[in-house]
């Protein structure tokens, strides 16, 4: 573009170069464009669109990657939708991993088999058990690497709600620009998605971008995608409460009074029946059909009457379907301390659920954890109704659910730490507490993730990518920073060192040592029960700021 | 410095895409009975470890140098018997005599992945690294950008990664060598740069502008008086270096000459070794061989005093510039054009010897971001055949693109193509005396480089859906070959100018020191 906007002075300058340029003018022309053109989609001022690239190229470099159970899960979930008829997509049982996604997943998965069958028409047959070929290998990574494409336009929304007062002269040390790195770089979604293998990132990219809606005012919208996103995968139910308490406190309510408290007669039921409306049409629209397929059923029985809706029943969800890897588990204040010998040896990978009776402590019930659950949530809830400080309150609110549904929920699988990890990456570019928060929860949550990685060729991927993540976490955060307080004081930086030690002993020492065959389950004992502190610590920290922070009018009369 | 962990996360990047790039196959995976060069290097290995010194270069029966017999200087030896110990210590069925032939497993995979690495990681990494930071007048910023691009070059990481070598070795020790004789550390850099060559006698394409630059700074020190020392010291310390790591070798006179003969087989023909592996090379022979058989023309010894002249009058100019104005900048012109030369004309070569051009080039990647970037693509795409011979086409093409989009928006090439950022200046000055409308060469070569870039592209496209025809099974390959070597000898000139009208003022003369 320059060199075009050069071009008429340059010829009215120098008479000579009109001769040549008679010949080379449409060239020029044309030259200048290219490169302009070329510039542009690679210019140093779309750093966003380089970092995606980047992330994207590194996606695919991971796809010889080994890859987990998830992926046959996924195959054959392919298979299910795309050869039976709706009515049999629940009940289908030939392989051990039957759908047990909400119905949108399935039309998903309904989709994306129309785009298989030009791959590898096998991939799609349901008693191909266990199918791999290695055209299905890059369609499913595909997949998911492409489907990515809806969680960078949401890191992209996210990113214009950060406010840019604070930015630095230099571009590596605006919040916009180590808010991107730290989403797009994401070592929790990097190793779950694309070496372990699910579809995390589209559905955490619905997540971001109603949460950037909701930040940009557009309840509706918010509400929309949210509920949408509900109907894909239904671990999102866990931050519901959050959502619900804020759009009725601060968007049904459309005033408050001065000191902050609500103001009851600012009620709008328009937009209370607006969002209740959006609930419902994307209720009907994902379990409708299966609802009067189910009618239908109950007015014709069939031999083999089998409640689909088991499958799709939230609550039964919350309390049944949640896959459980035993030890892998990240329960911190009811830590499993399981006798070796009763442990089934097929547990120790299968996803499949499975239940326990802890030989140590006494078994904890679903209900238990439910109560428990709701315990925890509920503190953050009233503050977020008592004290309502705008969609940033909103967004503690929402990781105080996550974590404390993860800290004790029954059957909670370690993955579901990133439902805290990723929307705190928002919060931690804008304040040094939560930074320092985010860096304890982010560092500890994503080691607690190293044991689904167990294979020899995937270990120095996942410490590269480790430090990669963590070190850039914490240095880019210190340096915005580094006007405030340093972000951690000698017991969390004791405790973040001791990772090192902790890796160094379960990977590369443990292996060699004689306990490797009579206790072979100690390194992930030690993970957890390591992890679980600092888990603990980083929600206990939260909950504290959340709780003693004033309310939004105060701090503005300060 | 102030940004280490831009630093540090910069060579985490490059370590995982290493590290990825391994996961992949490598050369002659599966392909008994000859196998590839991974399987070279793990028979090197058995070699070195059951066998006394004496035999290592001897073909015997326990040594048939038929197969993957020993043609790298002793350091490479010296190399595979420090592997071999480690191999005997975790499994010695890899290493044991005559059975472990074309022994494959995931886990020796794993091994063998895991040795590149930590060569890569001990000699050439730190090496990026030390230079980006010595570099002078650009900003940290830069330098981290600059170190990002260099480690990300496709080129070497295929080739070592994926294909298997341990090239990173040799060009780590030439870089440690172009580190210290820009730093002034003339004995440590002519020291490193002696290893080098120890351990791969490719590096010799190198040599000859580390002698020039070294004898120049000599003679700019006045070869009386301190100069002398200096070239005395130097001398000392070659000298020394080679007797040390050839020292097993010098019990028999027949012992040395037969190392020399087996890294230098003089008898092979012209590119008679290439045909035998099958392969192209970008070179200046094997491209006019499409239209004129050089090989079955003209008896051996011609073809060798032929390459041999072309290759020196090539590379006459640069080194007597080099050597009456000896600068550290003017040294990494030469380096390229030197070794350039070498891979465009000189005998025996093979494609993978690019990767010696393509390290100098990242040295200048600061000065002229675009010539390097469109080089250094080019360079990578000469070796497609290779790579897709050892099913690299989806590493390639990511790895590519990552270094093309690392350069692009680290040193925004698309804006840096005016006369004075392609050093061009004073060339088109000179030109212009003559010549008053000599104002279009910036724009020719963004034309240029918009047609190499779309063949380029077109080609692997072709290459990798299309069948060739069944008369020319290799039409492709000499395809890839010909315009790749269009493009250096684009590159050849291109160079040379830059080298020849170097300005003389003391500017750009302590970029380095």
């Amino acid at each position: 573009m320059r060199a075009a906007a050069r071009e008429p002075s340059l010829r009215r300058l120098s008479p000579h170069a009109r001769e040549p340029g008679c010949g080379s003018s449409w060239l020029r022309a044309r030259g200048a464009a290219v490169m302009a053109a070329l510039g542009f989609a690679t210019g140093s001022g779309n750093w966003f669109s380089a970092l995606a690239l980047g992330v994207t190229l590194l996606k695919c470099l991971l796809i010889p990657t080994y890859h987990s159970t998830d992926f046959e899960v996924h195959r054959n979930w392919l298979a299910i939708t795309h050869s039976l008829p709706i009515s049999q997509w629940y009940y289908e049982a030939t392989s051990e991993w039957t759908l047990d996604y909400p119905p949108f997943f399935a039309w998903f998965e309904y989709a994306l088999s129309h785009v298989a069958k030009y791959f590898d028409q096998e991939m799609l047959n349901v008693h191909n058990l266990n199918y791999s070929s290695s055209r299905t290998l890059l369609f499913q990574r595909f997949s998911v690497i492409f489907t990515d494409v809806l969680f960078v336009y949401a890191v992209h929304e996210c990113c214009k709600c950060v406010d840019g007062k604070k930015a630095g002269k230099e571009l590596t040390e605006k919040p916009k620009f180590i808010l991107s790195v730290l989403l797009l770089w994401n070592f929790g979604l990097l190793i779950v998605d694309h070496i372990h293998f699910q579809y995390n990132g589209f559905l955490f990219g619905l997540m971001l971008l109603s949460i950037a809606r909701l930040f940009q005012k557009r309840h509706v919208e918010g509400a929309l995608l949210f509920a949408v996103l509900l109907h894909f995968k239904h671990i999102y139910l866990y931050v519901a409460p959050a959502y619900g308490i804020y759009l009725l406190r601060s968007y049904c309510f459309t005033a408050n009074k001065p000191d902050g408290s609500i103001r009851w007669n600012s009620f709008s039921f328009v937009r209370l029946t607006s969002l209740g409306l959006i609930v419902f049409l994307v209720s009907a629209l994902s379990l409708g059909p299966f609802l009067a397929l189910e009618i239908i059923m109950w007015c014709y029985p069939s031999p083999t009457v089998n409640p689909a809706l088991m499958y799709v029943d939230p609550y039964k969800e919350f309390l049944n379907i949640y896959i459980s890897k035993t030890l892998n588990n990240q329960h911190g204040l009811e830590l499993k301390l399981l006798d070796p010998n009763k442990i089934p040896k097929a547990s120790m990978t299968s996803g499949l659920v499975q239940q326990f009776q802890h030989t140590v402590l006494p078994s904890v019930t679903p209900l238990a954890t439910l109560i428990c659950t709701l315990m925890a949530i509920l503190p953050s809830v009233f503050c977020l109704w008592f004290k309502p400080q705008g969609p940033r309150g909103f967004l503690r609110c929402l990781i105080l659910c996550a974590l404390s549904s993860f800290l004790f929920g029954w059957h909670v699988h370690e993955k579901a730490i990133l439902l805290a990890v990723l929307p705190m990456s928002l919060l931690s570019v804008g304040k040094a507490g939560d930074a320092s928060i985010f860096l304890i929860l982010t560092t500890t949550g994503h080691y607690s993730l190293f044991p689904l990685l167990f294979t020899a060729p995937e270990l120095p991927i996942k410490i590269l990518l480790m430090l990669l993540f963590t070190i850039y976490s914490i240095s880019s955060l210190k340096t915005l920073f580094r006007k405030e307080k340093p972000l951690f004081n000698w017991m969390e930086t004791f405790y973040l060192l001791g990772l090192g030690p902790l890796e160094v002993f379960c990977e590369f020492v443990f292996p060699f040592t004689s306990w490797k065959l009579k206790y072979p389950f100690i390194p992930l004992l030690l993970t957890s029960v390591y992890c679980a502190v600092g888990i603990t610590y980083a929600w206990f920290k939260l909950y504290v700021s959340v709780l003693t922070d004033p309310p939004v009018g105060k701090t503005k009369k300060q | 410095m102030e940004k280490w962990h831009l630093m540090a996360t910069v060579v985490l990047i490059g370590l995982t895409v290493r590290w990825t790039v391994s996961l992949n196959s490598y050369s002659g995976a599966g392909k008994p009975p000859m196998f590839g060069d991974y399987e070279a290097q793990r028979h090197w290995q058995e070699i070195t470890f059951n066998l006394p010194v004496e035999q290592w270069y001897f073909n015997s029966s326990d040594n048939n140098l038929q197969y993957w017999g020993l043609d790298y200087p002793p350091l490479t030896a010296y190399h595979s018997l420090l592997c071999a110990y480690v191999a005997k210590f975790i499994n010695p069925d890899w290493i044991a005599l005559h059975s472990s032939r074309g022994y494959e497993s995931q886990a020796h995979k794993l091994f063998m992945r895991t040795t590149v690495l930590i060569a890569d990681l001990l000699i050439y990494i730190p090496a990026v690294v030390l230079y980006c930071c010595c570099l002078k007048e650009i900003s940290t910023k830069k330098k981290i950008a600059n170190a990002l691009c260099i480690l990300l070059y496709p080129g070497l990481i295929l080739i070592d990664y994926g294909h298997f070598q341990y090239n990173s070795v040799s060009l780590g020790f030439a870089l440690w060598g172009v580190l210290g004789v820009s730093c002034d550390w003339d004995l440590l850099g002519s020291l490193a740069f002696c290893l080098a060559i120890n351990y791969k006698q490719m590096e010799l394409y190198h040599s000859l502008p580390f002698f020039c630059f070294l004898l120049g700074k000599c003679f700019k020190k006045g070869l009386k008086g301190k100069g002398f020392v200096l070239l005395i010291k130097l001398a000392c310390t070659v000298v020394a270096c080679f007797i040390l790591c050839w020292l097993p070798f010098f019990t028999e006179r027949e012992q040395l000459l037969q190392v020399l003969r087996r890294l230098f087989p003089v008898d092979r023909g012209l590119f008679e070794w290439i045909y035998r592996k099958m392969d192209k090379v970008a070179n200046i022979w094997c491209s006019f061989s499409i239209f004129l058989k050089i090989k079955d023309i003209l008896p051996r010894h011609i073809q060798i005093v032929i390459s041999f002249c072309f290759t020196f009058l090539s590379l006459l100019p640069a080194c007597i510039k080099l050597t009456l104005q000896p600068s550290p900048k003017g040294f990494r012109f030469t380096l390229v054009s030197c070794a350039l030369s070498f891979f465009l004309f000189s005998f025996q070569v093979h494609e993978k010897s690019i990767l010696l051009v393509s390290l100098p080039v990242c040295l200048v990647l600061s000065e002229i971001p675009f010539m390097s970037t469109w080089f250094l693509l080019v360079s990578t795409f000469s070796m497609l055949p290779l790579l897709l011979k050892d099913e690299l086409l989806m590493p390639s093409v990511v790895t590519t693109m990552a270094f093309f989009i690392a350069c692009a928006v680290s040193f925004s090439i698309f804006e840096k193509t005016s006369e004075e950022e392609l050093q061009l200046k004073s060339f088109s000055i000179s030109v212009r005396k003559y010549l008053p409308c000599f104002t279009f060469l910036p724009r020719i070569i963004q034309y240029l480089f918009l047609i190499s870039v779309i063949s380029m592209v077109l080609l692997t496209l072709i290459t990798v859906t299309l069948e060739p025809p069944q008369k020319l099974p290799d039409l492709f390959s000499v395809l890839v070959c010909f315009v790749s070597c269009l493009n250096f000898l684009f590159f050849l000139v291109y160079f040379n100018i830059i080298i020849m009208w170097d300005s003389k003022n003391g500017r750009n003369q302590k970029k380095i020191n």
